[in-house]
């Protein structure tokens, strides 16, 4: 019976799987292996710091992220930067101070800027709004183990230029296999070998765009290693309480079944 | 309580003795937590604490989160993002209560069905039932307006598509849908109405579950076999039950520890699964998401919802029959709620004396066929309104009406039940009785 139950939830998780499933559209997400995958998976604070630099070369010039605060960059379990380096990072974005009346430098309590000039959207939470590869064969199982796959989905869109580029009512479009419908209006942003890694990393097209996807990923969930941790410690301490119950259960039933049995 | 004989409460020391004479509290706890159970009660009978645990960690999370909530079109969705990144704990609140939300859900549909297959809605237990439809109903609307609450893409168009159905009525529609709103369209005030309402309705839901429980200890529990607990004397009484504590606490407890090892995995590892992405977009209401898609628990009504399309031959002849006053439209609202009102009548649809579907063999079958229309409308309600889905909604749809006004009704006349076991405490023996010696610990279902 209890096997029972758990088959039911199992279901239901598997038919509002559907859900998700329904809303993506035809474009080609291909699975990447990430760092932060699975109950298990942890930030590559390396990778981040990779991709914060990707961010902030490439991205920061249409983009925002008006929802981090520049001080979490320091925080555990996310790209790790050590303080001064986050002062002296926040510094070079200037934020209009209510209170003075002027522009100044920005200090790690504020966010990054925010950036709507060229109409682009806000990256804060992109890695958590796009669902990504609903494999394998479309069950939608890989979102159950790996994640909603928000970071495969713009691993896909920088990788996914085809070239082909076409004007409709004055806006160039650029044909992407990623995007849905297949013409996106960003122009192509990566290249490889747009920016130059400290740690002599590769900086093909595909690991430039990996980098930058975890890094949005942690920007998006910043708390997602806690979460795992904190996940983690409740399993383990509720599996204790439900062997401790089912052995308290056992005992009290017993004398009332044993009397059944010689009933 | 009235109902089954059992020992009640007499207080010994001086001090109980001081405070029954003046209220009544101690003997009340303890009537409710010794009050006799039917001792075969299987597994299936676990959800109501269950949902008991849900309500409350509902509330618990809902008002934590309130703290740091702001409710306004204009700061909603930022201050999500500041429970989430900024607060101690935040983020894990956040992501307890919104999947909570669906624990909550799966659990009352399991208890629904559960009524459903053992005829626990059946006399003397109509009110219990009726007593639950109205919370289910509550949560559906509690659940409805909360989702609202994140202020994201699918927050604004669930909202705009969930109250356009009331527009959906003739005449007095639209000056609903825009009473409901506060104004001619998803804004600031309907915000704020939703999030009132959102914090009423759980404590409404509270007390009717004390009702509900209520109900239900004034008749007794149903059980597995559906036959009566023997109430001719405590002596007879105490052959078929046992006292709700420790046996039935310790048990319930027992599959609340494993349903959470669940829940916790789910909230720790992939807290995003069940929702959907389109609610990390800020509400534009320039822009329409590409398939507005309600949470899971809403899928089968909103299934039976869009089944009903201006080709299907009963439409149309509702159309016709009215001068155009039901429309498609307004056939799938009245099909939706339709849906929901013969699921609350079915203690006065359901001929059969029996109760127990464990003891009618033509009735376990159109159930497990109930379940799996169930399944299905779950999943078709998340596909698009295209190809071959639309039919399979209708079928579906078809089939739920046809189970509780048809079924139901006629199978209590044409079907020959199986023989009942004399009484609880017989099935109970038969169960771990020698011929049974190798049988699990757990109760047949």
């Amino acid at each position: 019976m209890i096997k029972k139950i758990a088959l039911t939830a199992a279901a239901a998780l598997a038919i509002s799987g559907g859900a998700a499933l329904a809303a993506g559209g035809e474009s080609h997400i291909h699975d990447v292996q990430f760092s932060f995958e699975g109950p298990f998976g942890k930030f590559d604070q390396m990778q981040l710091q990779r991709g914060l630099q990707v961010y902030t070369e490439v991205c920061a010039a249409c983009h925002g992220l008006k929802y981090v605060p520049l001080r979490t960059l320091a925080d555990p379990g996310g790209p790790e930067l050590p303080e001064d380096q986050v002062r002296a990072y926040a510094a070079q974005f200037e934020i209009y101070d209510v209170e003075k009346d002027e522009d100044r430098p920005r200090i790690p309590t504020d966010h990054f800027p925010e950036n709507t000039a060229a109409g682009a959207p806000d990256l804060s939470l992109m890695a958590k709004a796009r669902a990504g590869f609903h494999g394998p064969y479309g069950t939608g199982l890989s979102q159950l183990f790996n994640g909603m796959g928000g970071p495969e989905y713009i691993t896909s869109i920088l990788t996914g230029y085809t070239g082909k580029e076409k004007e409709e009512a004055g806006t160039i479009f650029y044909e992407n296999t990623a995007f849905p419908g297949g013409w996106i209006s960003m122009a192509p942003p990566l290249y490889g070998e747009d920016v130059e890694y400290a740690d002599g990393h590769s900086t093909s097209l595909h690991h430039e765009a990996e980098d930058v996807s975890a890094f949005l990923m942690w920007a998006a969930e910043p708390k997602m290693m806690d979460r795992k941790k904190t996940g983690l410690i409740a399993v383990i301490f509720l599996t204790l309480l439900t062997v401790l119950l089912y052995a308290t259960n056992k005992r009290i039933w017993k004398p009332v079944k044993k009397a059944a049995k010689e009933a | 309580m009235a109902g089954i004989p059992h020992d009640h409460y007499e207080p010994k020391t001086g001090a109980e003795k001081w405070v029954n004479s003046r209220l009544g509290i101690i003997g009340l706890i303890y009537d409710t937590m010794m009050i006799p159970t039917p001792k075969n009660l299987n597994w299936m009978w676990i959800w109501g604490i269950i949902l008991a645990f849900c309500l409350g960690l509902q509330i618990v999370t809902g008002i934590i989160l309130v703290m740091h909530y702001t409710p306004h079109v204009d700061l909603a969705f930022a201050s999500i993002e500041h429970i989430m990144r900024n607060v101690n704990g935040g983020h894990f609140l956040r992501y307890l209560h919104m999947n909570g939300a669906s624990l909550f859900f799966l659990a009352v549909y399991l208890h629904i069905f559960r009524g459903l297959y053992y005829g626990s809605y059946k006399a003397p237990r109509e009110i219990t039932w009726i007593i639950g439809m109205l919370i289910y109903l509550l949560m559906m609307g509690t659940a409805f307006m909360g989702y609202v609450l994140p202020w994201g893409q699918m927050s604004f168009w669930g909202a705009t598509v969930i109250t356009g159905l009331f527009g959906a009525i003739p005449l007095i529609g639209e000056p609903i849908q825009t009473w409901l709103l506060g104004g001619p369209a998803v804004d600031n005030a309907t915000l704020n109405r939703f999030f009132s309402l959102h914090y009423l309705l759980p404590f409404i839901i509270a007390g009717l579950t004390i009702v509900h429980i209520w109900a239900f200890h004034t008749t007794g529990n149903n059980n597995p076999t559906g036959v009566d607990v023997r109430r001719e004397n405590k002596e007879v009484a105490k052959k078929d039950t046992l006292p709700f504590w420790p046996y039935f606490v310790i048990k319930d407890f027992f599959a609340l520890a494993l349903i959470l090892v669940v829940f916790f995995a789910v909230v720790g590892w992939m807290p995003n699964y069940l929702g959907h992405p389109d609610n990390y977009i800020e509400a534009n209401p320039l822009v329409t998401p590409a398939h507005i898609v309600p949470e899971w628990y809403f899928l089968p009504f909103y299934a039976i919802l869009r089944a009903f399309t201006a080709d299907v031959w009963i439409v149309m002849f509702a159309d016709w029959i009215t001068f155009g006053i039901v429309d498609a439209k307004f056939f799938g609202v009245i099909a939706m709620f339709g849906a929901i009102i013969v699921l609350a009548l079915v203690p006065w649809l359901d001929t059969s004396r029996v109760r127990s579907g464990r003891f009618r063999p033509m009735f376990r079958w159109w159930y497990a066929i109930f379940i799996v229309n169930f399944v299905v409308l779950t999943w078709v309600g998340a596909m698009p309104a295209e190809g071959i889905y639309p039919y399979i909604a209708l079928a579906g749809a078809t089939y739920w009406f046809a189970y509780f006004l048809v079924i139901l009704p006629l199978l209590g006349v044409i079907e020959k039940p199986e023989e009942l076991p004399e009484t609880i405490e017989a099935d109970f023996n038969a169960h771990y009785g020698k011929s049974k010696d190798d049988a699990a610990a757990t109760p047949a279902e």
